[in-house]
C-alpha cells in the first residue's frame, strides 16, 4: 500500500526543505493533518503556527517571501485556494514571489468532513492567476519529487494539489515531473483521456478494461495544469479524434476547461466527453463511498471513451 | 553632536557603520534639521495636490495625512540606500493603506528612487507608478499593497523572516484607521505579538474619516488604545504631523523589547488643505481646478499649521 499524498508531501517536505536553509513553513492549526509537523520538528525556528487565520497566514508568506525566503504554505485546499485567495492574487501573483500554496485534502478527501471542506473549484481559482505554476499530485513519488522540485528549484508562486488519500502507484523512482510537462502512461489510437490526481488511475484502469474489449486508448497524466503541455493535448487530440478529460473537480474552471480551451484555440476539433463534478456539491461520507456516488470511477470513465469515440465524425 | 547629513543618512551599503549610526540618534531633532523636515513635508503637499489635480484621479486625503509619518521614516529613521534598493539587511517600509500612494511617490523621488518628472504619469498606463504600489513597477516598493490589511500581516511577514538573517533590521508598517476594520488586521496583530515581534513597528495613520464618512460612523473601532494593548502591543501615542514627535515615537518603540509596538499617530484627513480637512468628499476625489486653486493658495501661503 502506497503511502498517502499527505504524508509523502509531508515526509518530502522535511526531507528536501529541512536542509535547504531559506525554507520557511507556515501551518494554520492544522499541521498534524496537512503534515507539516514533520518539518516543524525538525527546523522549529523556521516553521510559524499563525493559528487559525489563513488569510493572515498566505499574506504573512509573501511578505516572508520578499526576504528571499521560499515560503510553503500549509491547510485544506478548501480554505485556502478561497480564504487566502485575496493575498495570492495581490501580493503573490501580482508580485511574483516565491510562495508554494501546498493544498491539503483536495478534491472529495475532506470526504467526512462535507461540502464545505471539499475542495472542488480549486484548480479554477488557482489557473486563473497570473504567475502561479500549478501541479497536481497524481501519485506518491510525484507528490515526493514535486515537493522537492518546489522547496530547492523552483522560484516564484506555485500551487501544489495535494489529497489526503493514497493513490495507486504510478510512477518510479526514475520519473521526473517539470512545469509544462506530462506524462503518456499508455498509447492507444481510438480515445485519449487527459487526467490529473486521483483519477489518473482511474483512467488507467478504464483503459485496461478497454482494451480487453479492443478499445485502444491514450492516457496522459496532465499534472502540469499551469503551464499545460499544450503540444501534447493537440497531438493526441487530433490523432485519436476522441478525448475524455477525467477530473475531480468541478467540471467549470478546471481540467476539462483547459483542455477544451488548448484544442479549439488550436484547432484541434474532436469529440470532448468530461468525467467531473457536473456543477454542484458533493455530501459528506466515506472517500470510497463519494468517488463511486459521484461518478469519479473506472466505469464512468470508459462510458465517456466509448461516448467520444461514437460522436467521432458528427 | 551627530551632524545630520544627506548622503550619511541614506548611505546604507557598509551596513555596521550604518546600524551603529542609528543607535545613536538623540531622542530629538536638530532644529535645523527638524524645519528642513518640515520644508519637504510642506513641498510634497504642494506636489502630491499638484500631481492628483493634474491627472484628475488618485487620493489626496490619505495622502495629506500621512506625510510627516512617511518623511520621519524615510528621511530620518530606517535604513535603506536607494541606489541599492534590494540591499537585503535594509529597513523594510511597508505602506499598507496603499491608497496614499502618491505621498510615497512624492517621497521615493525626493530620494532618488527614480526621477521627481515620473511622478506626473502617475496612474496612467504605461507608467511604473502604477495606481497602488507594486514592487516589479517601481523601486522603493517592497510588496503590493491596496487591498487593506493585506499589507499588513506581509510587513509582518517581512519582520519575522528579517529576524532570523538581519536582527538588528526593523519593518515599519503603516496601518490607516479605516484599514483596521479588516478582520484580517487582527490577526496579524495576534500573530506579531506571539511571535514577539519587536522588529515590527506599526504606526496608525489615525486620521478618523474614511470612504463613506467618519470612522466612528462607519465602523466604531471603540477604544483603539485598549484594543491594541489587549493585542500584545506596546502602545505609543504620537501627534502624526509633529515630525519630531513621530520620531520619538519610533525610538521608544525601537526600546521596547519582547513586543510588537504600535505608534498611533493622530492626524487629519486632508492636513493642510482646510476644505479637505476632515472631509471624507476628499478621501478620493478629483480636484477640481478651483478647490485646486484654493489649495495651492493655502499650502504655498504657509497655512499648515493653521
Amino acid at each position: 500500500m502506497p503511502k498517502s499524498i499527505r504524508d509523502a508531501y509531508g515526509e518530502a517536505l522535511r526531507k528536501y526543505g529541512v536542509p535547504t536553509e531559506n525554507v520557511i513553513v507556515l501551518d494554520a492549526d492544522l499541521s498534524g493533518s496537512t503534515k507539516s509537523v514533520l518539518f516543524a520538528r525538525e527546523a522549529p525556528d523556521r516553521f510559524f503556527n499563525v493559528g487559525i487565520s489563513e488569510n493572515n497566514m498566505v499574506a504573512m508568506a509573501a511578505g516572508m517571501s520578499t526576504c528571499g525566503k521560499n515560503v510553503f504554505v500549509n491547510t485544506f485546499t478548501s480554505f485556502l485556494t478561497t480564504i487566502g485567495a485575496c493575498a495570492s492574487k495581490a501580493l503573490i501573483s501580482y508580485g511574483k514571489l516565491n510562495v508554494k500554496l501546498a493544498g491539503a485534502y483536495a478534491g472529495l478527501s475532506g470526504a467526512y468532513d462535507g461540502p464545505s471542506h471539499h475542495s472542488l473549484e480549486d484548480i479554477a481559482i488557482m489557473r486563473a492567476m497570473p504567475n502561479f505554476t500549478v501541479f497536481v499530485a497524481s501519485d506518491e513519488i510525484m507528490t515526493d519529487r514535486i515537493t522537492k522540485y518546489l522547496a530547492q528549484e523552483h522560484v516564484g508562486p506555485a500551487y501544489f494539489r495535494l489529497s489526503r488519500e493514497a493513490f495507486p502507484q504510478i510512477y518510479s523512482e526514475s520519473d521526473t515531473f517539470v512545469p509544462g510537462g506530462s506524462k503518456v502512461l499508455c498509447e492507444g489510437k481510438d480515445a485519449v483521456v487527459f487526467s490529473m490526481g486521483f483519477m489518473v488511475s482511474k483512467a488507467l484502469e478504464a483503459a485496461k478494461k478497454l482494451k480487453a474489449e479492443g478499445i485502444e486508448v491514450t492516457v496522459v497524466d496532465l499534472y502540469s495544469i499551469k503551464p499545460l503541455d499544450r503540444d501534447t493535448i493537440v497531438k493526441y487530440a487530433k490523432s485519436t479524434g476522441a478525448v475524455v478529460a477525467a477530473e475531480e473537480h468541478n467540471v467549470i474552471g478546471g481540467l476539462t476547461s483547459a483542455v477544451s480551451e488548448v484544442m479549439l484555440t488550436e484547432g484541434a476539433y474532436a469529440p470532448l466527453e468530461s468525467v467531473s463534478m457536473p456543477d454542484r456539491h458533493a455530501e459528506t461520507g466515506k472517500y470510497s463511498d463519494l468517488t463511486k456516488k459521484f461518478g469519479f470511477t473506472a466505469e464512468a470513465v470508459e462510458a465517456a471513451v466509448k461516448k467520444a469515440i461514437s460522436r467521432k465524425g458528427k | 553632536m551627530i551632524k545630520y547629513n544627506h548622503e550619511i543618512i541614506f548611505c546604507a551599503a557598509e551596513t555596521s557603520y550604518c546600524g551603529a549610526y542609528f543607535k545613536e540618534v538623540k531622542m530629538s531633532l536638530d532644529p535645523k534639521r527638524k524645519a528642513y523636515l518640515e520644508s519637504l513635508c510642506r513641498q510634497f503637499r504642494i506636489d502630491v495636490i499638484e500631481t492628483l489635480h493634474s491627472i484628475q484621479t488618485g487620493h489626496p486625503g490619505g495622502s495629506l495625512s500621512v506625510c510627516e509619518i512617511l518623511t520621519a521614516i524615510f528621511f530620518e529613521k530606517a535604513r535603506f540606500d536607494a541606489k541599492n534598493p534590494k540591499w537585503p539587511g535594509r529597513d523594510r517600509i511597508v505602506l499598507s493603506k496603499g491608497h496614499a500612494a502618491p505621498m510615497l511617490y512624492r517621497i521615493l523621488a525626493e530620494l532618488e528612487f527614480f526621477p521627481k518628472e515620473d511622478l506626473k504619469t502617475l496612474r496612467q498606463a504605461g507608467s511604473h507608478l502604477q495606481g497602488h504600489p507594486s514592487p516589479n513597477h517601481t523601486p522603493g516598493i517592497e510588496i503590493p499593497t491596496g487591498p487593506l490589511g493585506f499589507g499588513y500581516s506581509a510587513a509582518l511577514g517581512m519582520a519575522l523572516a528579517q529576524r532570523l538573517d538581519y536582527p538588528d533590521a526593523y519593518t515599519y508598517a503603516i496601518l490607516g484607521d479605516g484599514e483596521t476594520n479588516e478582520g484580517i488586521v487582527w490577526e496579524a496583530a495576534m500573530s506579531a505579538s506571539k511571535f514577539k515581534a519587536d522588529n515590527f513597528i506599526t504606526i496608525l495613520d489615525n486620521n478618523h474619516v474614511q470612504l463613506d464618512g467618519p470612522s466612528n460612523v462607519i465602523m466604531p473601532m471603540g477604544d483603539i488604545h485598549a484594543k491594541w494593548s489587549a493585542f500584545g502591543y506596546n502602545v505609543i501615542h504620537c501627534n502624526g504631523h509633529d515630525v519630531e514627535d513621530v520620531c520619538d515615537a519610533i525610538d521608544e518603540a525601537k526600546a521596547k523589547k519582547g513586543m510588537p509596538s504600535i505608534i498611533i499617530a493622530e492626524t487629519v484627513k486632508g492636513k493642510g488643505v482646510s476644505f479637505m480637512e476632515g472631509n471624507n468628499k476628499w478621501h478620493g476625489s478629483a480636484i477640481d481646478d478651483e478647490s485646486y486653486k484654493k489649495a495651492m493658495a493655502e499650502l504655498k501661503g504657509g497655512a499648515l499649521d493653521a
